[in-house]
């Protein structure tokens, strides 16, 4: 696996930032890394890329043991920190030949061209990072993170401050590197782990409150199948709650309906028997999704 | 460590500091030199470069500060810093290569400084040449003293993320060293053999040693093992995060 952190326990002073969180990550994944402020994804963060070190527990990248082979641990590493710190007084393409000579890159020039056509920071190359904006420089952050080719990155809240074009963008070359690499990202723009993420951890005040695929998670915590079905044809309440499974019926409309069954019931084939033995005509049907940021709601509160 | 010491080159000589490091040393000095009676070579009346060597380290005590107090403290403040740590580059490495390139920029601006070497020699009287070893001895003080005053200036400048402080914090920590030691030997409670003990912690006891031109490698141990006690003291600085 690429990320595995065991029983991590981080403590500030008197204050335990991350309690005893153990998740792993792995090869061709975005995993999503939620909480709300201050529940402890910046500390972990930190600790995986080796800016801080763990107070108990043990954190590996790609196998090597961050505490104790910190230099393996890090090249395999691209990180993004939250705020992306870079240098204003650079121009963009000094700035990433600064980085690729501290990771002792041989093809530097190439990789640094290949970098600025995947971020598309091509028109911006020779301009100092102070003129850019707030996008293309979060573009530079991650062309950064990006240039030794690392197994794993980690990215805290890339998207925060940006446009809502620009944030599409970026997603979109997150899900793009998802595929080839390990990535965890923090936010706490929930939507943004509907969109980007196959994977969710949730902490929050230091404490792992849910490790699952974003279909778990909705499956997990609704606990209940919810259905709405719109019919052509009159029919009832009493009628519909004969449908097998069926707990609990709501009226939208004179046609829209809400049917509620326990969660490992999918009664939608039941409903369309029910349609047609009672000749009603099906004009809509589907499973409502629990969002995550219902999930979220649930579990941080 | 090499990438780091080309990027604060760099950073050092496309701002306005590197030139402003160099000009502002050749100007002082050539002006108190040459011009200002006070210190005159000219008045003097010997060949020597006594009046460059007297004044060195009162231009360097702001210089020096000057060119260490953003090195790490912008870096602290912008959060380039932690980026740096997240590198396959240790804190050794780091610290080397910014203060490597300080070394250079103190180099370069004492360097130029030759040519007062020249004009003393043709200036000479027939027959009297100026005390090349004498001199030579004293550039390498000269040296030393600077690259000890900026080893101090990457201390204080680690410590803090303003470079304002950073600046303050490293010209009372030169002063103390150049200087302190030596008024502290002066009182009363230091006599006999302990007030030359207290003497001889102090910077200006092993320059002015130097100065003489006379390389001891005593005073030579007493420069690379203060300057090996601010760099300690930098790593120790930045590993205060891990606490």
């Amino acid at each position: 696996m690429s990320v595995s952190v065991q029983h991590l326990v981080k403590i500030y002073g008197a204050q335990r930032a991350v309690n005893d969180i153990s998740f792993e990550a792995h090869k061709g994944e975005v995993l999503g890394f939620l909480g709300p402020n201050g529940a402890g994804k910046s500390t972990t963060m930190k600790v995986i890329t080796g800016y801080l070190p763990q107070s108990e527990g043990i954190v590996k990248v790609c196998d090597f043991d961050v505490a104790t082979a910190p230099m393996e641990a890090r090249k395999r590493v691209g990180y993004l920190p939250e705020h992306n710190p870079l240098y204003r007084e650079m121009y963009v393409v000094e700035y990433l030949r600064f980085m690729g000579r501290i990771h002792e890159l041989n093809d530097l020039d190439a990789r640094i061209r290949e970098m600025i056509g995947r971020t598309g920071l091509q028109s911006h190359r020779s301009k100092r990072i102070r003129e850019l904006s707030k996008g293309y420089r979060q573009r530079v952050g991650l062309a950064q993170a990006l240039l030794h080719n690392p197994q794993v990155l980690i990215l805290d809240e890339p998207t925060s401050g940006l446009d809502p074009n620009q944030i599409v963008e970026i997603r979109q070359l997150i899900r793009d590197l998802g595929r080839e690499k390990t990535v965890i990202l923090s936010t706490h723009i929930l939507g943004e782990v509907e969109a980007v993420c196959d994977r969710a951890v949730i902490i929050n005040k230091g404490k792992l409150v849910a490790d699952a695929s974003i279909a778990e998670l909705q499956q997990q915590f609704s606990g209940q199948n919810i259905i709405t079905i719109e019919v052509l044809g009159k029919t009832n309440e009493q009628a519909l709650r004969s449908i097998q499974h069926v707990t609990q019926v709501r009226k939208l409309s004179e046609q829209r309906w809400q049917l509620v069954s326990p969660a490992q019931y999918d009664i939608r084939a039941e409903v369309f028997a029910f349609a047609v033995a009672n000749q009603l005509t099906l004009l809509e049907l589907h499973k409502e999704l629990f969002s995550v940021e219902d999930i979220f709601h649930q579990l941080t509160r | 460590m090499f990438a780091i010491f080309i990027k604060e080159l760099n950073a050092i000589f496309s701002s306005l500091i590197g030139y402003l490091a160099i000009g502002a040393f050749l100007l002082i000095t050539g002006v108190l030199i040459w011009v200002l009676p006070q210190f005159s070579i000219l008045e003097l009346g010997y060949s020597s470069l006594e009046p460059l060597f007297n004044l060195g380290p009162w231009i360097f005590l702001p210089l020096a500060p000057a060119i260490t107090m953003n090195m790490f403290s912008e870096e602290r403040q912008s959060g380039t810093l932690e980026l740096l740590n997240t590198k396959p580059l240790s804190d050794r490495n780091i610290i080397g290569g910014k203060y490597l390139a300080a070394l250079v920029l103190i180099a370069f601006s004492i360097l130029p400084t030759i040519v007062y070497y020249f004009s003393v020699s043709w200036l000479a009287v027939e027959g009297v040449r100026p005390d090349t070893g004498g001199i030579l001895g004293s550039y390498i003080g000269l040296f030393f003293l600077a690259a000890t005053f900026v080893a101090i200036g990457l201390f204080a400048s680690s410590m803090t993320d303003s470079g304002v402080a950073a600046f303050i914090i490293a010209i009372v920590l030169c002063l103390l060293f150049y200087w302190g030691f030596n008024g502290l030997s002066r009182l009363p409670i230091f006599f006999g053999k302990t007030d030359d003990l207290v003497q001889s912690i102090g910077i200006q006891y092993h320059y002015e040693g130097m100065s003489r031109g006379a390389i001891d490698t005593r005073d030579l141990l007493y420069f690379i093992s203060i300057i090996a006690l601010f760099l300690g003291a930098t790593q120790l600085s930045l590993s205060s995060r891990k606490w």
